[in-house]
Formats: C-alpha cells, sequence, structure tokens
C-alpha cells in the first residue's frame, strides 16, 4: 500500500534538467561505501553550481550558498539511506536531482526494514506537525537526530516522504524521501 | 592528541587551549566521532579560562557531527568558567547557518563569525 506524507511531488525522468546517481547492493564493505556519499553529494553540488556562475561577488555567494546547501542535503539523504536499507532486499539506493527555475528538489529511494516503518513514520508525522524551532533546539540538545531538522531549520528545506512496495519485490517496503529547497 | 586523517584533522594546542578543527567531518555516527568528542572534552577538562573552538576551516559537517559538537557544548556547560569561544567563517556557508544554534544551547557561548 502506498502511503504518502508531506507534499510529496511525483516526477517524469523525461522533464527538465536532471541527474541521477544509483547504488546497487553489493558486498563492497560500508565504510568504503560510506565515503561515496560524500563524493556522490560533492559531486551533485559541483554539477548544479555550472548553472548558477558565480560572476561577480554576490553570485559567487549565492552559488557558494547552494553548493553548501546542496552538498549537506544530499550527504545527509545518502547518509540515512545507506544506514536504514533493508539488508535481505536487492533493492538499489537511488539519488536524483532536480533543477526548476525556483527550486532543487531531491528524491532518494532505499528499502525500509518493514519493522521499521513505523517507528520512521510515526517520526515523519512529528517533523511534519510540530513547531520546527522548538523540536530542534529540543533535539540539539539531547545531541541526537538532527539530520532531517536541519534541513528544516537551518535550509528552509520542505520535506515529503512517500511509502510504497517495491516493483521487483512486492513483499519489500520502499521509501522515497523528497527534499525541495527553493532558490 | 591530534587526530591526523586524510580527510579531516584535530589538533589541540594546550597553550592556547585551541582546539582546531579542519577538513570535512563526514564520520558514522557516534562510534567513528568518539575519538573527536574526547579531544573535545578532554580540552574542556582542563578548565581553561577560556576555550576556543576553531572550526574556520572545517568546510563540511554531518548530522552526527553537528551532534558531536552539541555533546562537547552540553559537557563544558557543566563548567561555568570557562568561556567557550566558538569560531567560524562567512566563507564557510553551513557555518552562519547552523553555528548560531550551539549558542542558544550555551548562552554565555561566544560566536565569532569573521
Amino acid at each position: 500500500m502506498t502511503r504518502i506524507f508531506g507534499d510529496f511531488i511525483e516526477r517524469k525522468d523525461d522533464h527538465g534538467e536532471c541527474l541521477q546517481i544509483g547504488f546497487s547492493p553489493t558486498s563492497i564493505p560500508i565504510q568504503q561505501r560510506w565515503r561515496n556519499n560524500g563524493l556522490s553529494a560533492d559531486f551533485l553540488a559541483d554539477y548544479l553550481s555550472t548553472f548558477f556562475p558565480g560572476d561577480d561577488r554576490a553570485a559567487a555567494e549565492r552559488q557558494a550558498d547552494l553548493k553548501s546547501a546542496v552538498s549537506y542535503v544530499a550527504n545527509e539523504l545518502l547518509e540515512n539511506a545507506m544506514k536504514f536499507s533493508y539488508a535481505p532486499s536487492q533493492h538499489p539506493i537511488s539519488i536524483a536531482m532536480y533543477l526548476e527555475s525556483d527550486a532543487v528538489s531531491f528524491y532518494v529511494t532505499n528499502s525500509v526494514d518493514p519493522h521499521a516503518v513505523a517507528v520512521f513514520q510515526q517520526t515523519i508525522e512529528r517533523l511534519l506537525t510540530e513547531d520546527i524551532d522548538a523540536r530542534y533546539m529540543a533535539q540539539l540538545a539531547q545531541a541526537d537526530g538532527m539530520g532531517y531538522l536541519t534541513m528544516l531549520h537551518d535550509y528552509g528545506a520542505a520535506l515529503a516522504w512517500k511509502f510504497a512496495p517495491s516493483l521487483q519485490e512486492p513483499d519489500v517496503v520502499t521509501v522515497t524521501t523528497m527534499v525541495r529547497l527553493s532558490i | 592528541m591530534d587526530i591526523i586523517h586524510e580527510d579531516y584533522q584535530v589538533r589541540y594546542d594546550a597553550a592556547t587551549a585551541t582546539v582546531i578543527c579542519q577538513g570535512s567531518f563526514r564520520l558514522r555516527g557516534t562510534e567513528e566521532y568518539a575519538p573527536i568528542l574526547q579531544v573535545l572534552t578532554a580540552a574542556a577538562d582542563a578548565k581553561p579560562a577560556t576555550l576556543t573552538l576553531d572550526l574556520r576551516t572545517l568546510q563540511f559537517l554531518n548530522s552526527s557531527g553537528i551532534n558531536t559538537l552539541a555533546k562537547f557544548v552540553l559537557h563544558v556547560r557543566q563548567y561555568n568558567a570557562t568561556q567557550v569561544v566558538m569560531k567560524g567563517s562567512h566563507r564557510v556557508p553551513w557555518q552562519e547557518k547552523s553555528l548560531k544554534n550551539f549558542q542558544r544551547l550555551l548562552p554565555g557561548l561566544r560566536l565569532e563569525i569573521e
């Protein structure tokens, strides 16, 4: 069963500027794969900066701001996907970045441990309904769970999630996390 | 107690009670950040009058790194006599966005972004 949280915007891959990277489950040690998160995030950030040339000081600052935001968001989404993918599944992890006139959007898809879905969805509901500033400071005081909250609080991102059965493995649940940064 | 890694470095200068963090902190979770947190808390445990955390050349910090800095700030909060100074740079965009949050955790923290 498909379940949506937040304002999830469906995408067509053949529309607009898009860059997608896929990670197939293999026997590569997680440590080696972990390094790919940063490399991929920085690549996405560098790639995007082509569309925002830093010709003067203001433009250069805007470019640096955007690169930093893209690098943080993409890295965090990939770290989460690597950490929380359901190991027995063969479902790949993918990240896609879309550029529009007023926003950059990310879609990261991974499998989820079926036993972890309910808790994850409760966390999402809290993120979407509670006061972000209060929640951010409460979590910072616990020094825990700052990934999505930093996107929401420091980068003004909009987040949404889609849970759906895997097309290849119908018993496996997948989650697509959408993060939209206004530009 | 310095940490020298291909992607990041943490140096403690006892003479000036300054911890300098450089590079990119993209480590995986609490366990991998433990050595860095140890340097930070040891610097705080020396109870200097002023403890400086120089982050000006720390280009990247993931959310586990944010947790780690929060743990340090919470740790040093117990030492009322220590003035914490956090140094950041306008040239590193994440620092302008995120460092001020630590000041809210420790209102006496002096934030110097240059």
